[in-house]
């Protein structure tokens, strides 16, 4: 290979046209212009609108990003790398990250899914972690729209089709339905992996003259220029680019962990990358500039799967189960070794330069040579502008009039979509494989053993849109809490955020509000949850024709628990007082403003969610979780969607038990039932002075609204009871009914 | 006398650590056995670990059938050496033509994970079997897409006639129905005639402590490492 540094002239310049076609603005257009001093040529052109996008630049929601906390003394890596790291002691870092694919699997639900799955797996084995756990985060349209079936039984069989092959357990997720999701679907997937804290590995590359490698799969047409395609809008015409959605193969996923991580193990490498979104353009590009470098490659050495590619296509092909290192250069005949030995392809294809910018060779001629620094350090960033966020009344629950009994009302949204049992779904995903689940799906928070010890992972995917439209600063904050809430009541602890912003076009004021105002109001509460973010992804232009999704800022959140023994689930035995935490009183009246009830019972009125109060979550979190360990507490719900009377026969059902409750006297019964007032759980407990003292001391409201008892049936006050066998077959049934068509 | 256990690594097999650290809490030696090799290093028994071998390509446990390792496993099992697969593992006996039948898709057309209730059977004195009585349930989870057994007529009342049925799915609490996938007779493994070659569709490996939800794979596997030494 020879240093070529002339600029390539023999390529077809290109026009302002082309770059529209991938996505550029006129600005954007005029400043590559001015940045390379020419025109730039195909190849070039697509390295830059892919380094662009909004995927990979974050030039739209940079600006809100950097006013996230992601330090403390948990934290090992933030934000930037491949993925985030916390310390969760024993000389063991967590590593783990969300990204979205929900543009791919709108148009190719099976392949979409997986390899979303595929992608954030790999994001997590660069960084030299065994994965240990898989979650997602998914919304759909409406449940009786016409795509929706196809659409959840693609991406649920996608998921499981990666994520069991390659044999990474998935322990929760979330799923909902809206039909502002008819369009444009969201499918987060989340992963998190184990590595020892002083064994992590990064992507700037070092070491002028050293070798770089290109292992794993062949690169073929497929999925060229998808971060692109996941930074426009739909439109109708958008199914028609199927041919940029990537293929998976779990099994090539599985012999590229097996092999990195068997490499890992020596010191052989220096930097590492995964091809991601934008592939090889995006991980050279990356690696090139994170360590202040220079990379020159030779495209003919790319292992190709098709005949005649060219350098744009190389560039861009967005072909899965790929990765680019830097080795040492003695060390480079072992790593041979290793990936021949699990049949993977290994090719030195270039080397690490001092020059600062990235050379691309390819029949004997130069196709880029460009300067890095534009690409990643000057990329655009805009300060686009907001909205107002106009100010929604308070809903007072008295205004809301329905007299039907609590329990017709209960049964009635336990078996919407919304609440109704998600067994279908995560019955079709391996959640035992490696033998470490403590609490598979189904419980508030998935948890696995960390191998070989009594410690546990905890980790939740939460949000709610709803309150995020209704008040985006308030919602942000919400989607921390709920996640804090859900592993506190499991019995451990959130240490740190993983984010994946779900929105419409930035480029409208209201949308940017949308993501601007969630942003702060998620720093909010990370900061007074110490659970600082230390890595996400950002999905904007989530539009079809025009209109918007509802906001969805995911939060994942991973924690830790001393000893897996001391976890709860949410099933408790008979016999037991069932105490609401968080609340004053047992017959306060509820905040029914924007909750499942309001929206799906009683018209959707325009209202404002129910407030966040970081203090109280952190102070009754943290209650909640010292109970659970010393043993006070035998079963434990937050409540969220649907609120206590949910929250209960959620209980209920897991336990197989029946409960009595006291209904209040006075108000309206349906807001205290259902009301989704923030911060609060239900424990269920053999000794209720101890906890009740125990509350006072820690300033924690407590009260007792029940007990659980044997003969299988629920009741509110003197109202008639209802059999919790019947209510469990009613909400096993939802969900299978819906994907049977029935 | 310790147990040597020798387990199988195709590549795309997942349980294979899994099965290692079962093999060790029920008090054996793992020894690690890699598909290019045909060397079974002296081991007591062979376990062929769930997964997806060389990624189920063609048809499950195909390719695995034909590596270089299975024709000493083969060998192993032609001198009276015991052998057992788990879910994939069990696809691989099938088809290297150890124990007769074939595994299909499930009955519901979809990859199944959860806990089922099986009910030991066996009759021909095997190994496997050996610390449990007949009409003993034990809880152990299955995860797999093709589990549903089938065969013949004459073949499945042979296995029964023989006493070869292993494990059958039975009514428990556990949610949904009993029989996870569909198979004929509610079959969840079988044995060969001479008892030494087993192959089943749940991991108990995976059951290995009551905090997983079982230890019934521990209870069993204990046992089975004890009757094979002894």
């Amino acid at each position: 290979m020879s240093d070529i540094m002339s600029a390539p002239h023999q390529h077809p310049a290109m026009t302002f046209e082309n770059a529209a076609s991938m996505g550029l603005s006129r600005e954007e257009w005029d400043l590559i212009r001015t940045r390379l001093g020419r025109t730039p040529n195909l190849c070039e052109l697509g390295i830059f609108s892919a380094m662009w996008s909004e995927h990979c630049s974050y030039k739209s929601s940079k600006r809100w990003l950097k006013t996230l906390p992601t330090e403390g003394p948990q934290v090992i890596q933030g934000p930037g790398e491949n993925a985030g790291a916390v310390d969760i002691g024993d000389g063991l870092a967590a590593i783990f990250k969300i990204e979205s694919h929900n543009h791919p699997s709108f148009i190719e639900p099976y392949q979409g899914a997986a390899t979303g799955v595929g992608g954030i797996l790999r994001d997590v084995f660069t960084m030299g972690a065994r994965p240990v756990a898989l979650l997602n985060a998914l919304r759909f349209g409406a449940a009786d729209h016409e795509k929706t079936r196809h659409l959840l039984s693609g991406v649920v069989s996608g998921i499981g089709g990666y994520g069991n092959c390659i044999g990474i357990p998935t322990i929760g997720g979330e799923v909902n339905f809206d039909s502002s999701y008819n369009g444009n679907i969201l499918v987060n997937a989340m992963a998190i992996g184990l590595a020892n804290s002083d064994r992590i590995f990064r992507s700037a590359a070092t070491g002028p003259g050293n070798p770089v490698i290109y292992v794993g799969a062949k690169t073929g047409r497929d999925g060229i220029h998808g971060a692109t395609m996941a930074s426009a809008e739909f439109s109708d015409e958008t199914e028609s680019k199927r041919p940029t959605v990537q293929v998976g193969d779990p099994f090539t996923g599985k012999l590229l962990m097996e092999a990195c991580l068997e490499l890992m193990a020596s010191d052989a490498v220096l930097a590492i990358q995964d091809m991601g979104a934008a592939g090889l353009t995006s991980s050279s590009v990356e690696m090139a500039s994170k360590g202040g470098l220079g990379m020159e490659m030779d495209l003919e050495l790319v292992p190709a799967r098709e005949d005649g590619m060219s350098a744009y296509e190389l560039m861009l092909s967005e072909s899965q189960e790929r990765m680019l290192m830097v080795l040492k250069p003695d060390a480079t005949e072992t790593a041979r070794q290793i990936f021949e030995k699990w049949d993977l392809d290994f090719m030195p294809i270039g080397k690490v330069t001092e020059t600062g910018r990235l050379v691309l060779l390819k029949d004997g001629d130069v196709a880029c040579d460009i300067p890095l620094a534009p690409l990643v350090d000057d990329a655009p960033e805009y300060d686009r502008p907001q909205a107002e966020v106009a100010k929604r009344p308070v809903l007072a629950s008295a205004d809301i009039s329905d007299d039907r009994p609590v329990t017709e009302v209960l049964t009635e949204l336990l078996c919407s979509v919304d609440l109704a049992s998600r067994r279908w779904i995560y019955e079709q995903y391996d959640s035992q494989v490696m033998a470490d689940t403590i609490a598979p799906p189904g419980g508030d928070a998935g948890l696995v053993r960390v191998h070989g010890s009594r410690r546990g992972l905890a980790a939740s995917t939460d949000c709610t849109p709803r309150y995020v439209e209704a008040d985006p600063r308030t919602g942000g904050a919400q989607a921390v809490a709920e996640a804090w809430r859900n592993l506190s009541a499991i019995g451990a602890r959130g240490l740190a955020i993983t984010n994946n912003l779900n929105f419409g076009n930035p480029e409208r004021p209201e949308i940017l509000t949308q993501m601007a105002q969630s942003v702060l109001g998620m720093g909010d509460a990370a900061r007074a949850l110490e659970t600082p973010v230390v890595s996400g992804n950002v999905s904007l232009y989530n539009e079809t024709d025009g209109s918007a999704i509802l906001p969805c800022p995911v939060i994942g959140m991973v924690g830790t628990i001393e000893d897996i023994g001391a976890a709860v689930g949410m099933a408790p035995a008979a016999g037991l007082t069932l105490v609401v935490i968080g609340q004053t009183d047992a017959t306060d009246d509820g905040w029914l403003g924007v909750s499942l009830y309001a929206r799906n019972l009683a018209g959707n009125p325009v209202a404002a969610p129910p407030p966040v109060d970081l203090e109280a979550e952190r102070r009754n979190g943290l209650f909640v979780q010292q109970q659970i360990a010393s043993g006070a507490v035998a079963a434990a719900h937050d409540i969220s969607d649907g609120g206590l009377a949910v929250a209960v026969a959620e209980m209920c059902i897991a336990g197989r038990t029946g409960a009595q409750l006291t209904l209040p006297e006075g108000g309206n019964p349906h807001g205290w039932a259902f009301g989704e007032d923030q911060a609060r759980y239900i424990v269920a407990t053999a000794d209720t002075p101890a906890l009740l003292a125990a509350a006072d001391l820690a300033g924690v409201p407590a009260a007792t609204i029940g007990s659980t008892r044997n003969g299988g049936e629920l009741q509110f006050g003197d109202e008639g009871a209802i059999s919790v066998g019947d209510l469990s077959n009613l909400v096993e049934a939802t969900i299978p009914a819906l994907m049977s068509g029935g | 006398m310790t147990a040597r256990i020798g387990i199988v690594t195709f590549p795309g097999s997942l349980d294979d650590a899994d099965a290692a650290r079962a093999v060790r809490i029920a008090g054996g030696k793992a020894i690690a056995l890699w598909h290019d090799d045909d060397d079974l290093r002296g081991v007591d028994a062979v376990v062929l670990p769930g997964g997806f071998s060389y990624g189920d390509y063609l048809r499950c446990g195909a390719l695995a059938a034909r590596s270089p390792i299975m024709e000493a496993v083969l060998d192993h099992a032609a001198r009276g050496g015991a052998v057992m697969g788990i879910c994939n593992g069990f696809q691989v006996l099938l088809e290297a033509g150890l124990l007769p039948g074939v595994l299909v898709e499930n009955a519901g057309l979809k990859y199944v994970c959860r806990n089922t209730c099986i009910e030991v059977v066996d009759g021909t004195g095997s190994p496997f079997t050996a610390g449990l009585v007949p009409g003993q349930k034990m809880v152990i989870p299955v995860a797999h897409n093709e589990g549903n057994y089938f065969a013949g007529d004459d073949d499945l009342q042979r296995l029964e006639d023989n006493g070869q049925i292993a494990f059958r799915y039975v009514d428990s609490d556990i949610h949904g129905p009993a029989n996870p996938n569909g198979a004929a007779r509610d079959i969840a493994g079988i044995i060969s005639a001479n008892g030494r070659v087993m192959g089943m569709m749940p991991h108990p490996e995976r059951a290995i402590s009551p905090e997983l939800g079982s230890a019934d794979g521990a209870t069993m596997l204990t046992a089975s490492l004890e009757a094979l030494v002894s």
